[in-house]
């Protein structure tokens, strides 16, 4: 008896699941857990009098706090206050996703309107909206992607390979952090180094304390800073030791000395750090990007961030990041757009997170991607990591769809893992700073991570990293040392990339470089305007796009078939003993092969070789007393049709069909073609046994016996994702040798019995 | 001489006038000159007359207060690093005890480094840390 239990067992299954590690937050506004909305947001309103914002989303203006104070002042756009603020929500909320109505007018009115007005327009849009409408206000119209380049120990040898590789894989920023935080010297040199393999131009930044942070720029190592945090509330922000007003002074600082910088901010820093004021996420990222854009900054990286976790696990909270990332690009700053703190456990849950952006395209698709292996990524594991890489690069390839990378060979990987290594070495040593074993630098080259490496740790890093520091060591030095040990490529382009500052063209809105050259919002302004406009992938960059590892085709169908004609030419001789006769006695069963049946074609799509296939079956025919007969047929390919055609021919009135990649079926004279006795078409699972059940099973059949069909288990397999590539060729070569009308061939099979 | 998109980017088309701030142009920073000792940090350093131009482009496309910002960054240039990260640092909540202290790196600012927009930035942020109660202990 089967016992009664207190659950289903499906329950069971997905308590094993991944997803089950997953968290989930009931929705609970007074504490801070909503999404869209909360009683607590205001709504929105604005008062101006005598050139000033008096009042701002029912705020008046001596009880402002910091925040609606710097909003008040430095964000909202008078002249356009009293008019965006007017317009019904709603129908702005359709502007935004009509393609009639250009970016600019929508900008122009964003400038006016309240963090509260921001958070209403975007909250009547659905999630496919929303990236609909992320697509079209994106300010630059290239895509691209920015990855994060760390390592569990610091190693400054794997930092420069994995930052060449990288570069490799199209990554226009790299951002790398520290485990130990005084190594931030020594990862900059690094990571400057090995981002300078290959080619110029990819952006990169360290991410560490601000006052180090700008230290580390100034000695020209990094160009761009990213990690300027900003806060929704006034006692998180000082919770974050800072005020608007420092982290504009700094916004100011780093143009001055002509660095890139963008600010963080994200739904969940404030619940995180305790002081959300019962407001909704988008509501307090609302003002957190009306701040940036007052602030003067030219992009944000948001979209969650540290918070995207917490915010995922609340209901709504992934159309909430998204919805906060279409008001960063709507305000016309650049976006760095999230997609980087790991928000799940479930490999479903992360796909989803990213096809939106995939497909919108962003100025900066994750914020970073991964480069690494997630134990290796000191940030905390990304959304997309080293691990799952190359299914990003076949998620570009089903969509068409230019999410920065572009497939990287093995070999050329490895070519500028040795050559990063090599300079990052040669540097240190020029420089004073260390001498690299060569078993070091050899453990980096083959090495997935840091697990696989026996190289510097982070103790000898400091030693580095401090020396760098206290010698006061530029990026003049480390251009020097390279050109001098014969890296005069890298050294140049390092040097490149410090010679952006002087112009400052890569400050505006959303620049990264391509080929050498500047692309920004300024000069490759999204101009979005419906199908044909905007960004379009290339047919050039389809093809880079396409251009994944192992992909199948005829060649390589007939090449490895080609492998497999000399093995079976030792086992087995097909001889041709003319027109196939219709069988008249009881013992007669026939076995029907398919036109390229070890002719063309030498295996079945589970590897075994034809011969041991009809052997086996043959076999199990003749043990049951019965006679075997073998008939290729050549007027048709199909399975369904080679059965029913043995069967005709048989005196028994039961046939095989067997295709050569191994599919087959039991027939009977008398029955609808596709209407078989048995089939078995799950090819590339069917085991020899189960050929040889088959032939026991026709035999039985021939005796007008009722046996237990064969059934060949499957796990689930995606069969066809694994298989129908492959088979598609090869049925193709099967119908390529029919013709209509020709007459079945009775073949002789001569078994050698050859053991190998 | 305003800058408009028209001039953008620099770098590519006026590339003889983009200078570092000891004067040599960008053609002239080469690896050579490089290696032959003839380039320090300062020549690549961003000049005033380089962020103007970028805040007339950005105000050209419509971000004027991308603008501000790199017109406070131009004149931040010729300021110190120390003396930024020491205005920086007083900014943070809780470093000045006083109004005054920022009122007065707003004055350095103004009368050492002409540095007008900062000065005002500065005493804006003073204005609003003693109205918002900035100037407590922190630790």
């Amino acid at each position: 008896m089967t016992p009664r239990m207190n659950r289903w067992k499906r329950f069971a299954d997905w308590d094993e699941r991944p997803l089950r590690l997953d968290k989930f937050a009931a929705e609970d506004p007074a504490n801070g857990f909503s999404a869209f909305s909360s009683p607590a947001d205001p709504k929105p309103g604005i008062g101006i009098k005598g050139g000033r914002v008096v009042s701002l989303d029912g705020v008046l203006e001596h009880d402002y706090d910091m925040i609606d104070r710097f909003i008040a002042r430095h964000h909202i756009d008078q002249e356009v206050a009293s008019e965006a603020m007017a317009l019904d929500s709603a129908t702005v909320a359709r502007w935004l996703v009509d393609m009639n109505v250009p970016r600019e007018t929508l900008v122009r009115l964003a400038h006016g309107m309240t963090p509260a007005k921001l958070a209403e327009v975007v909250s009547q849009l659905n999630a496919l909206e929303i990236a609909f409408a992320y697509s079209k206000m994106r300010a630059r119209k290239t895509p691209g992607n920015q990855a994060h380049v760390t390592n569990a120990k610091d190693d400054p040898l794997q930092l420069a390979a994995d930052a060449a590789t990288a570069v490799a894989f199209g990554f226009d920023e790299i951002e790398t952090t520290m485990r130990v935080s005084r190594n931030a010297w020594s990862n900059a040199v690094a990571c400057a180094v090995g981002g300078a393999v290959g080619r110029w131009g990819t952006l990169f930044q360290c991410s560490s304390e601000e006052a180090e942070e700008l230290r580390i720029a100034m000695a020209g190592f990094t160009s761009y800073a990213e990690t300027v945090s900003v806060y929704g509330t006034e006692k998180s922000f000082t919770d974050g030791d800072d005020t608007p007003w420092s982290k504009a002074f700094l916004a100011a600082a780093y143009a001055s000395r002509g660095v890139k910088m963008r600010c963080t901010s994200g739904a969940g820093s404030e619940l995180l750090m305790g002081f959300h004021e019962a407001k909704s996420l988008l509501y307090l990222e609302a003002r957190c990007l009306c701040l940036q854009r007052g602030m003067g900054v030219q992009g944000t990286q948001n979209g969650g961030i540290d918070g995207a976790p917490l915010t995922a696990t609340i209901p709504g909270g992934v159309r909430e990041l998204m919805a906060e990332n279409l008001i960063a690009v709507w305000l016309d700053l650049e976006c760095a757009s999230g997609n980087d703190a790991r928000s799940t456990e479930s490999e479903i849950r992360v796909g989803a997170k990213i096809l939106p952006y995939l497909i919108a395209g962003s100025d900066l698709i994750c914020s970073g991607m991964g480069s690494i292996l997630k134990y290796d990524n000191s940030f905390n594991p990304s959304l997309i990591n080293g691990e799952e890489l190359e299914d990003y690069l076949v998620l570009q390839r089903d969509f068409e769809a230019d999410g920065g990378l572009t497939p990287l060979p093995e070999s050329r990987a490895i070519e500028l893992r040795e050559r990063a290594v090599e300079a990052i070495a040669a540097v240190f040593e020029e420089l004073g700073l260390s001498t690299p074993t060569e078993d070091m630098k050899t453990s980096v080259v083959y090495a997935s991570g840091s697990d696989d490496t026996r190289s510097l740790m982070p103790r000898d890093v400091s030693f580095i990293s401090e020396a760098i520091k206290e010698r006061g060591i530029s990026v003049i030095d480390v251009v020097k040392a390279l050109a001098k040990r014969g890296f005069r490529e890298e050294a140049e382009n390092l040097l490149n990339v410090v010679k952006l500052r002087l112009s400052g063209d890569y400050l505006q809105t959303s620049a990264m470089i391509r080929n050498g050259r500047i692309v920004s919002a300024v000069n490759d302004p999204n101009d979005y305007l419906g199908p044909g406009s905007g960004y379009r992938v290339s047919e050039e960059r389809r093809l880079q796009l396409n251009d994944i590892r192992d992909v199948l085709d005829q060649k390589e169908v007939l090449r490895s078939e080609a492998l497999h004609e000399k093995d079976e030419a030792r086992h087995i001789r097909y001889r041709n003993l003319g027109p196939a006769a219709d069988g008249s006695a009881t013992d007669d069963v026939v076995i029907g092969i398919s036109p390229a049946f070890g002719l063309k074609l030498y295996r079945t799509t589970a590897g075994h070789r034809l011969s041991e296939v009809l052997g086996a079956m043959l076999d199990a025919i003749r043990a049951r007393g019965l006679k075997a007969r073998v008939v290729r047929f050549r007027h048709t390919a199909d399975t369904s049709f080679l059965g029913l055609s043995a069967a005709r021919l048989a005196g028994s009135g039961i046939g095989i069909g067997i295709q050569a990649k191994g599919t087959a079926v039991i027939h009977q004279r008398d029955r609808q073609p596709h209407n078989n006795l048995e089939l078995f078409s799950n090819a590339p699972i069917t085991r020899l046994e189960h050929y040889r059940a088959l032939g026991a099973n026709a035999a039985a059949y021939a005796l007008g016996e009722m046996p237990e069909p064969i059934v060949v288990p499957q796990r689930g397999e995606a069969m066809g994702s694994r298989y129908h590539a492959r088979v598609a060729l090869i049925y193709a070569i099967e119908t390529g040798l029919t013709e209509a009308g020709a007459a079945p061939e009775e073949v002789e099979i001569i078994l050698t019995g050859a053991k190998s | 001489m305003s800058h408009t998109r028209a001039d953008y980017p620099l770098a590519e088309t006026q590339p003889g006038a983009v200078t570092g701030k000891h004067g040599k142009a960008l053609p002239e920073i080469t690896l050579d000159a490089v290696l032959a000792g003839e380039v320090t940090m300062e020549d690549l350093r961003i000049t005033p007359q380089a962020l103007q131009a970028q805040a007339d482009v950005a105000r050209d496309v419509g971000r004027p207060t991308l603008a501000l910002n790199f017109e406070r960054g131009a004149e931040l240039v010729e300021v110190p690093q120390d003396f930024i990260m020491q205005v920086y640092e007083l900014l943070r909540p809780g470093r000045a005890k006083s109004k005054e202290e920022l009122i007065e790196a707003a004055a350095t600012m103004r009368e050492t480094y002409q540095a007008e927009r900062i000065a005002r930035f500065i005493e804006e942020a003073a204005e609003t840390y003693a109205a918002r109660g900035l100037f407590t202990f922190r630790f």
